[in-house]
C-alpha cells in the first residue's frame, strides 16, 4: 500500500473540495477500495472519508424512499420501510457479502464497488484493459465462469459484482450526485456504464463527484417481489446469476413487471426487453420463457460462463413463476 | 524411494513374518485398554482458557525488542531469470532496514525431502532459496524486505523493480502426462502391484464400470497464516514457529546455518491448524537468514496471498478406477491408476492409490500411480493426502457398479469385505467395518433411500442419499521420546517437543498418564512445544497420539523400574519386579495382593528424593510391519439438489467411525467434524484456480477460493464402533485425518441418487447439474 493522506469530511462542502483533486478516492467503508489498494489494484495518495456525511433513511414526499449514501448495506436491510415496501431490496442486500462486510459497506461504496474479476484484482501479474486501457484482457482465455454473457466487448467481459444494485435497477432508482457544477440525478440503470473499448470508464460520475443519496420511487409492483441468487457456495460468494423482480398479475395477465439480472452483464442488467414483452400478455411458464430468452438472445458468453444462459433462463421463470402465484 | 528401499522393506516385513505376534509390541494388549478412568472421558482441551482468553501467544504475536518486520515479494513468472532487478527505491523507502534478494543472501545449502527414510528431514522443497537468479515456479520468494513496521516493509516490497527472462514453462497437466514418472514405491510400498491379470479379469467380468475420476489441486487454509519471529542470542538461534515439526525443524535449520543441534531452539506451543501445511518451508529459512545480516530479531507472517503462492497444497489428479465383479457381485478385479503432480524438488506423493489396496478383496489387482512433473510450488500433504481424493475415486466407482448391478451398495461393500490384507494376506490388527457400516445405516435411516435416482422430491428440489467408505492407515512414529518427572508430592511432569495444533494433543496426554501412573488429571502437567525438550515425533500422518503414548508408556516402565529399586528392601514392595507391580492409587501395587501397595511420596520420601526423572523412546512400531493396521469409516449423506439452477444443500452428514479406543469423545468428534467439513468442501466448493497460461494460482485469496461456510455445513452426526486396537498403544488409532476420506465420495454418490447425474469431476459445482 501506498503512503497517503487521510481526511473525514464533515460536510459535503468540504468533501467536495477535498475530492476535487483527482489524486483523491472517496473511502466508505473501505471493504472493496481498501482490498483493492492492498493489492495495488487502487493508488490513491489521499482519502477523502464520507461517511460522516448523510446515512440517514426517509420516506419521500411522494411515497418512495431516499437513502444518504453513507447508509450502512446492514441499516437499509433492516428497516421497516425496506422491508415492506421494497422487500427485493432487502433481500439483495442481505444475499451479498457476510454481516460483518455488511455493517462497514455504505450504498455509495456498494454503487461504485468494482468488479471482482481475478485478473483485474492480480495488479502483479496479469494484463487488463479495465486498470491499463489497452493492455490487453487476461480474462479472455481464462477463468471466465464469473464473466459476463451480455453487454460486453472485445476489450472486457467482467460483470458487475452487486447484488443491491440490482434490484435497485429493477425499482427505477435514481442516484443524487453531487460535483463541481452543482447537483444532478442519474436513473440508477443508466448510472453503470457498458465498458465498450473504454472498460475503465464504469460509471457516470465525474472526478470529484460525489454521490449524496439513492432516490427510490414508490412502487406497487415491488410488493410482490423477490430477488434470487444463484451462486457456488450457499452464503459468502458473488452471484453467478441473480434474479430481482417484481410482479403483478390481474386475472392472468401481467399488469406490472419489473425485472433485472445480476452476474450475467457489465452493469446491473435491467430486462426491458423482457418486461416490454410480458407487459399486458399471460402471465403464464410459456410467456416468461419466451420473454427471457428474447432477452438472453444476444448472449455471447465466453466459454465457462456458457451455463449462465441456461441458468438465467431457469431462474428467471422460476421466480416469475413463483410471483404470479402468490400473487393470485 | 528408491528400489533399494522397497526390497529393505520387504525384507523386513518378510522377516518379521516369521515372528509370533505376541514379541512385537501390543503383543500383549495394552492393559490401560481395560483400564481406563479419565480416557475416553470428555475432558476439556486444557488449551481452551489461554486461547479463549487470548494468553495463548502464537508465533506471529511473541512480544521482542528491536523486532523488524519482513515482507516476501514473489515471482510474477513461471520460469527464468531475473534479467534485472532494481531495489533502489525500495532501500531508500521510509523505515527500511534491509532488501535482501540472491545478491545479498547468506550462501546456504539446500533442504533435505521429508521422507520415510530420513525422519529428520522436514523440507517441502529442495530447491535453493534466494541463492541464484533463477525463477522455478510462479511465486517463488525473489526478495525480501525488512523494516521497522509491517507496513513499511510491504510498501518497500513493492518498490522493488524486477525484470525476468521467460523460460518455457511446464504448466498443463495434460501435456505432461506423457513424460509422467513412474517411482518404485509410494511412502513405503511398492508402487506397481499387479495380482493376476486384472485388464483381462475386467473384460470378461459379468459386470464392471471403468472410469476416469478427476480432482484438482486445493490450498491450506489454516486460519493462522504461517509466521515466524526469529532472534540470534549469540550463537544460539532462537525460532518462534508455526510448525507441526519441531524438532526435526530445529534439526534442520541448524544442518542449513552451520550450527550444532543444541544452538537452534525452536518454539512452537500452539500452532492454528497446520493440516500438512505448517512445516518447513522458505519464510523460516529467509527470516533467519536476514536476521543473521541485520542483527535484529524478524518477524514475518504471510500474507494470505502469500501462503497461496508459497506453500504448496494439495496436488490434482487423475486417476482411472476400473472394477470387475462376478454375477453375485463379488470382485474379479481392481484397478486403480492414476496421474498427480510430483516436481521432482518436492516431497509429498500424494498417495491416492493407498485406499485401494485395503478396501476391497479382489482375484486381480493393477495399482500404480504416475507423477507429472511441472513447473510449480511443490505440493504437499494436505488432510489425508492420497486417501482424501482416492476414497473419492474408488468409492464412487464401487457406487456405480452398485447401481448397475441393482444392489444396495452397503451390501456390495459387505460381499468384498477381506478378512485379511487383500495384498499381503497379513491379518489386520482389528477392522469392523461392517458393524459401522450397520450402526451407521441404522443410525442415518439408510433403509429410508430408494434405490432409483430422483425418486424422492421436494418441490423444486430432489433428495438423494449416499454412502462411501473412508479408510486411512495407522501409523506410529519411531524415536518419539518424553521425560518423565515424578515429583515427592504426587505430581507428575510429562514434557517433550510435540506440537498442539488445537487437536488436544496435551489433554489426551494428560488423561493417559493420570491412568498410566494411577494419578488424577490435576496431578499431571505437560510440557511441550520447544525443541530443547525431548524430541517428540512430529504431527502428522495422524500418528502423533500414539507415537507419543508409546514414549510415555515406555518412560512409565521405566519409572516403576526406578522406583523400586528405590523403593528397596523396607517397602511392601520388597522382591517385588516390574512385571509384578502395577500403577494404582498414586503409588506401585502388586497386581496379585492389593494389601502391597506403597504410594510414590512414601517411596520419594524414604528415599531422600525430591523426584525422579527418566526418558524414554516408544519401541520401535514393528507392529506396523506385521499387522495391516488401517482405521475405517462408513461415511452417509443426504442432500437435496435444485431441479431449477442445480445448487445442492446438504440435509445430514454421519460417520460412522472404527477408529480403535477412542480417547477423548470430545476432542475427537471435532476431528471427525473438521476433517468432514474439509470434505464438504472437497466434493463441493474447493479448487485452486491454476492458470496453466502462466503458471499462476489466480484465487490466492478467501474470497476466490471457496472453503465451505456455515451455511454450506449441516448437522453432523459422529459415532463409532469404539472398538480397541489389541495391537496399538492404548487401542488407539489415528483420527486426524480420516474424517475427510470418503465425505466427496459420499456426497457425489447422493448426488447421483438425487438427480441420476454422475459427477466424475470435483467439485460438483452447480453448472455440472444443470
Ligand atoms: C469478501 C467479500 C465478499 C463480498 N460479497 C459480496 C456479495 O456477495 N454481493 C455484493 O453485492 N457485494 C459483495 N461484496 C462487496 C461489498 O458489497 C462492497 O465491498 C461494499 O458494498 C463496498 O462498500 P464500501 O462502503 O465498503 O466501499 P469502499 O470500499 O469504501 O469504496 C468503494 C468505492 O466506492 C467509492 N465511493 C464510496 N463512497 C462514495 C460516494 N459517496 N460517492 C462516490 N463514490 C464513493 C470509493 O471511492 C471506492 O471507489 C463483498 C466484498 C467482500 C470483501
Ligand atoms: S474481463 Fe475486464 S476486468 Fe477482467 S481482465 Fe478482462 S479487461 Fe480486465
Amino acid at each position: 500500500m501506498n503512503p497517503l493522506s487521510y481526511h473525514r469530511a464533515l460536510s459535503t462542502a468540504d468533501a467536495l473540495s477535498r475530492a476535487g483533486d483527482g489524486a483523491a478516492r472517496l473511502l466508505g467503508g473501505g471493504t472493496n477500495l481498501v482490498d483493492l489498494m492492498r493489492k495495488g489494484v487502487e493508488r490513491p495518495s489521499a482519502l477523502v472519508d464520507v461517511t460522516a456525511l448523510p446515512g440517514t433513511i426517509e420516506a419521500t414526499a411522494e411515497g418512495g424512499l431516499l437513502i444518504g449514501a453513507a447508509a450502512r448495506n446492514s441499516a437499509v436491510a433492516a428497516h421497516p420501510l425496506v422491508r415492506s415496501q421494497y422487500p427485493m431490496l432487502a433481500r439483495a442486500i442481505l444475499a451479498g457479502a457476510s454481516a460483518q462486510i455488511r455493517n462497514m459497506a455504505t450504498v455509495g461504496g456498494n454503487l461504485m464497488q468494482r468488479t471482482r474479476c481475478l485478473y483485474f484484482q492480480d495488479a502483479a501479474a496479469s494484463r487488463c484493459n479495465k486498470r491499463i486501457p489497452g493492455s490487453g484482457c487476461e480474462a479472455e482465455g481464462g477463468f471466465n465462469r464469473y464473466h459476463a454473457i451480455i453487454g460486453t466487448s472485445p476489450s472486457c467481459i467482467a460483470t458487475h459484482p452487486s447484488d443491491m444494485c440490482v434490484a435497485l435497477a429493477a425499482l427505477d432508482a435514481r442516484i443524487h450526485v453531487a460535483g463541481a457544477a452543482g447537483m444532478r440525478t442519474i436513473p440508477l440503470v443508466d448510472f453503470h456504464l457498458l465498458p465498450g473499448d473504454r472498460p475503465d470508464i464504469e460509471t457516470l460520475l465525474a472526478p470529484g463527484d460525489i454521490i449524496l443519496a439513492v432516490e427510490i420511487p414508490p412502487s406497487p409492483v415491488a410488493r410482490n417481489s423477490a430477488y434470487r441468487k444463484v451462486r457456488d457456495r450457499a452464503s459468502y460468494a458473488f452471484a453467478l446469476v441473480s434474479v430481482a423482480a417484481g410482479l403483478s398479475v390481474r386475472e392472468g395477465s401481467v399488469e406490472d413487471v419489473r425485472i433485472a439480472f445480476g452476474g450475467i452483464a457489465p452493469k446491473p442488467w435491467r430486462a426491458f426487453r423482457a418486461e416490454a414483452a410480458l407487459r399486458g400478455g399471460p402471465a403464464t411458464r410459456e410467456a416468461f420463457e419466451a420473454a427471457v430468452i428474447e432477452e438472453l438472445a444476444g448472449a455471447t458468453p465466453p466459454p465457462e460462463a456458457a451455463f449462465k444462459v441456461e441458468l438465467a433462463r431457469r431462474t428467471l421463470v422460476a421466480v416469475l413463476t413463483e410471483l404470479s402465484g402468490s400473487d393470485r | 524411494m528408491s528400489r533399494m528401499q522397497n526390497v529393505v522393506i520387504e525384507t523386513v516385513k518378510t522377516a518379521l513374518g516369521w515372528v509370533p505376534a505376541q514379541w512385537l509390541p501390543g503383543g500383549t494388549p495394552d492393559p490401560l485398554i481395560e483400564r481406563r478412568v479419565a480416557l475416553g472421558r470428555q475432558d476439556s482441551r486444557l488449551d481452551g482458557p489461554a486461547k479463549v482468553t487470548g494468553l495463548a501467544r502464537f508465533a506471529a504475536e511473541v512480544p521482542m525488542e528491536r523486532l523488524c518486520y519482513g515482507a516476501l515479494l514473489h515471482s510474477t513468472v513461471t520460469r527464468g531469470r531475473i534479467a534485472r532487478l532494481d531495489t533502489a527505491a525500495a532501500e531508500a523507502a521510509p523505515g527500511v532496514v534491509l532488501v535482501m534478494t540472491h545478491r545479498n543472501m547468506p550462501r546456504i545449502g539446500t533442504l533435505a525431502l521429508i521422507g520415510v527414510s530420513d525422519l529428520s528431514a522436514v523440507g517441502n522443497s529442495s530447491l535453493p532459496i534466494l541463492q541464484n537468479d533463477e525463477v522455478r515456479y510462479n511465486g517463488q520468494v525473489v526478495a525480501a524486505v525488512l523494516a521497522e513496521t509491517q507496513e513499511q516493509a510491504d510498501h518497500a516490497a513493492s518498490l522493488i523493480e524486477i525484470d525476468y527472462a521467460v523460460e518455457a514453462a511446464k504448466t498443463r497437466f495434460d501435456d505432461a502426462k506423457a513424460a509422467a514418472r513412474t517411482p518404485a514405491s509410494i511412502l513405503i510400498e511398492r508402487n506397481h502391484v499387479l495380482v493376476g491379470n486384472a485388464a483381462q479379469e475386467v473384460d470378461r467380468a459379468a459386470h464392471r464400470v471403468d472410469n476416469l475420476y478427476r480432482t484438482p489441486g486445493h490450498n491450506h487454509n489454516a486460519i493462522e497464516l504461517h509466521a515466524v519471529t526469529v532472534a540470534w542470542q549469540g550463537e544460539t538461534l532462537l525460532v518462534h514457529d508455526a510448525t507441526q515439526m519441531i524438532a526435526p525443524s530445529a534439526n534442520a535449520l541448524a544442518k542449513l546455518f552451520g550450527l550444532k543441534k543444541q544452538q537452534v531452539r525452536v518454539l512452537s506451543p500452539y500452532v492454528g491448524g497446520g493440516f500438512g501445511g505448517k512445516g518447513l518451508w522458505d519464510h523460516q529459512v529467509v527470516a533467519v537468514a536476514a536476521a543473521k545480516l541485520v542483527g535484529r530479531p524478524v518477524r514475518l507472517m504471510l500474507s494470505r496471498e502469500s501462503v497461496y503462492r508459497m506453500i504448496g497444497g494439495r496436488s490434482p489428479s487423475e486417476q482411472r478406477v476400473a472394477i470387475g465383479a462376478d454375477a453375485d457381485g463379488r470382485f474379479n478385479a481392481i484397478i486403480h491408476t492414476g496421474y498427480s503432480v510430483m516436481p521432482p524438488y518436492g516431497a509429498c506423493p500424494e498417495q491416492y492409490t493407498m485406499c485401494s489396496r485395503a478396501l476391497y478383496n479382489a482375484k486381480s489387482f493393477e495399482i500404480v500411480q504416475h507423477h507429472v512433473d511441472l513447473d510449480i510450488v511443490p505440493n504437499t500433504y494436505m488432510r489425508a493426502p492420497g486417501e482424501a481424493i482416492g476414497t473419492f475415486a474408488i468409492e464412487c466407482a464401487v457406487d456405480e457398479l452398485a447401481h448397475q448391478m441393482g444392489i444396495d451398495p452397503i451390501e456390495l461393500r459387505r460381499r468384498n469385505e477381506p478378512e485379511r490384507h487383500p495384498l499381503s494376506g497379513t491379518a489386520f490388527s482389528q477392522r469392523a467395518l461392517t458393524t459401522a457400516y450397520a450402526e451407521g445405516a441404522q443410525h442415518f435411516g439408510w433403509e429410508r433411500r430408494l434405490a432409483e435416482p430422483g425418486a424422492r422430491r421436494d418441490g423444486e428440489w430432489r433428495i438423494g442419499m449416499g454412502c462411501a467408505s473412508g479408510s486411512f492407515p495407522y501409523a506410529r512414529m519411531p524415536g518419539a521420546h518424553v521425560r518423565l518427572t515424578l515429583r515427592r508430592d504426587g505430581t507428575v511432569n510429562l514434557s517433550c517437543s510435540a506440537q498442539e495444533m488445537g487437536m488436544g494433543t496435551s489433554t489426551v496426554q494428560v488423561q493417559h498418564a493420570a491412568d498410566r501412573l494411577g494419578l488424577p488429571v490435576e496431578a499431571i502437567s505437560f510440557d511441550m512445544g520447544d525443541s530443547a525438550l525431548p524430541a517428540g515425533s512430529m504431527a502428522g500422518g495422524s500418528s502423533q497420539t500414539v507415537s507419543l503414548a508409546a514414549a510415555i508408556m515406555a518412560a512409565t516402565e521405566k519409572l516403576t523400574g526406578e522406583l523400586l529399586r528405590l523403593a528397596g528392601n523396607d517397602s511392601p514392595l520388597a522382591g517385588l519386579r516390574a512385571r509384578d507391580v502395577q500403577l494404582v492409587d498414586a503409588g506401585i501395587g502388586d497386581v496379585a495382593d492389593t494389601a502391597r501397595h506403597e504410594s510414590y511420596r512414601s517411596i520419594l520420601t524414604r528415599a531422600a528424593r525430591e523426584e525422579v526423572s527418566v526418558i524414554a523412546a516408544g519401541s520401535p512400531p514393528l507392529e506396523m510391519l506385521k499387522f495391516a493396521m488401517h482405521s475405517s469409516s462408513a461415511v452417509f449423506c443426504e442432500l437435496r439438489v435444485s431441479e431449477v439452477t442445480g445448487e445442492i444443500r446438504i440435509d445430514r452428514l454421519l460417520g460412522s467411525f472404527d477408529c480403535g479406543t477412542i480417547l477423548n469423545p470430545k476432542t475427537a468428534a471435532s476431528q471427525f467434524k473438521g476433517g468432514m467439513i474439509m470434505g464438504i468442501g472437497l466434493a463441493l466448493t474447493e479448487e485452486t484456480l491454476f492458470d496453466a497460461r502462466n503458471g499462476r494460482i489466480m484465487n490466492a485469496t478467501l474470497a476466490d477460493y471457496h472453503i465451505p461456510v456455515h451455511l454450506d455445513v449441516p448437522e453432523i452426526d459422529v459415532i463409532w464402533t469404539g472398538i480397541p486396537d489389541p495391537r496399538s498403544p492404548l487401542g488407539a488409532r489415528g483420527i486426524g485425518e480420516i474424517g475427510i476420506t470418503g465425505v466427496a465420495a459420499a456426497i457425489a454418490n447422493a448426488v447421483f441418487n438425487a438427480t441420476g447425474k454422475r459427477i466424475r469431476d470435483l467439485p460438483i459445482t452447480l453448472d455440472k447439474l444443470l
